[in-house]
């Protein structure tokens, strides 16, 4: 059953899994599917949470396993693992870019100290100007922060670096 | 049994995550405004997030499922701190609060991310970077208020005169929790409780605010708890309890 789907077909197909509080981008490009393995006639994927508390967890290991099944793959477990720990970090050039299309200013890329990056200014999304100020660290979900751009006078969010 | 004394352990710190997460959670459309309902929410949901990663190494331990602890467990059974349980009182008083909470698990989370315990180390590491997010929100806000009107300060004082005694429980030792400290599971009380003195007394000061100095009597057993914990659990376990749900069982 299984040995007629590749592993490149199975990363093909989860990155067509979105993200389900950002559906721009894929659980693949945000570096939240970690590994897939064959093993006997059982597909394995490996995914990571991004904030601990994410209410998204089920919901995207529900939807791994959906489009797994699409593919014809009858027995398919999804592991979490919490090591190493998600970083904003592991989030694609490309998903980057869909992220500020989305008006979702992307993390900055921190090497692991989110706090080095706390006053550093952050560029609106829609008018690139860093004239901006933060207006709660916490947002509508978990991973974002909502600022004020003074430039274009418009609200927008930021996914916060982890 | 060392297994034992890290199972007992880690429930007591499953348990202060829970109950401060579900009693920050009474805020929801409460907060005085609109942005602090939403950060505050935030913060209780990743208290509640944490909790559950302690939990489910409790299960790896003992057996026992997340469900089965949260819901169906006396307020004798629970392992929190006094301190989470007390009810969420006035915005000065739950900004506090959950600031001196913030301090001690930030000193806390900070070595326990050394543990020689994989387990214990990769879930504190998992969760430091998100309590420093909380750390700086409500090191911002105790300040604010501290330094705010007469009004804000007053019920700041009153709040660190209420809570001070009870946060010194987080650094009382469990039943041989000395083999976990020898054998580099988690850090010494003693030592978390100077780091974390030194940070609120630090902060609390320059937010105008005076340290307590009449200590009362620090709760010392974690199966003693305050009537306003029964109430919370009655709240919390109706549902799970009622008939529906216990056809599951
Ligand atoms: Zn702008």
């Amino acid at each position: 059953m299984v040995k007629s789907v590749t592993i490149d077909e199975i990363w093909r197909a989860l990155d067509e899994v979105m993200d389900p509080e950002i559906p721009v981008v894929s659980m693949v490009e945000m570096g939240i599917v970690r590994e897939v393995k064959i093993e006997n006639d059982t597909v394995i994927v490996s995914m990571t949470p991004t904030f601990a508390g994410c209410p998204a967890l089920d919901v995207m290991r529900n939807a791994i396993v959906e489009k797994l099944r699409a593919l014809g793959i009858a027995r398919v477990e999804v592991k979490t693992v919490l090591s190493p720990p998600w970083t904003s970090d592991w989030i694609s050039e490309g998903a980057r870019a869909k992220l500020k299309a989305f008006g979702l200013a992307p993390p900055p890329m921190h090497g692991g100290n989110v706090a080095l990056y706390f006053d550093e200014p952050v560029a609106c999304p829609y008018c690139n100007s860093t004239n901006t100020r933060v207006t709660n660290n916490f947002g509508p979900t978990l991973c974002r922060a909502i600022y004020f751009c003074r430039n274009c006078q418009q609200p927008f969010e930021q996914f916060k670096a982890l | 049994m060392p297994n034992n004394s890290l199972a007992n352990k880690i429930l007591s710190v499953a348990d202060d995550s829970f109950i401060l997460g579900h009693r920050n959670s009474e805020w929801a459309g409460h907060a005085p405004i609109l942005e602090e309902d939403i950060a505050f929410a935030n913060i209780a949901l990743d208290e509640l997030g944490h909790a559950q990663l302690w939990y489910e190494l409790y299960q790896e331990l003992t057996g026992a499922e997340p469900d089965r602890v949260i819901f169906f467990r006396s307020a004798a059974e629970w392992r929190n701190t006094q301190l989470v349980e007390l009810p969420k009182g006035d915005w000065a008083f739950s900004m506090t609060r959950q600031f001196l909470f913030d301090v001690y698990e930030n000193v806390s989370l900070e070595r326990l991310v050394h543990s020689t315990n994989p387990r214990v180390q990769e879930i504190a590491t998992k969760i430091r970077t998100e309590e420093i997010y909380h750390l700086r929100h409500t090191s911002n806000w105790v300040k604010r208020l501290g330094l705010g009107t007469d009004e804000s300060h007053a019920r700041m004082q009153r709040a660190l005169d209420e809570l001070w005694t009870y946060a010194l429980q987080l650094f009382v030792p469990l039943e041989n929790e000395r083999e976990l400290i020898a054998e580099n599971v988690v850090p010494d009380l003693g030592i978390l409780r100077d780091a974390w003195q030194e940070k609120t007394v630090t902060h609390l000061s320059a937010s105008g605010l005076q340290i307590p100095e009449n200590i009362d009597s620090v709760p010392n057993l974690r199966a003693e708890h305050t009537e306003h914990l029964a109430e919370l659990l009655q709240d919390l376990q109706q549902v799970a309890r009622s008939e529906k749900f216990g056809v599951e069982w």
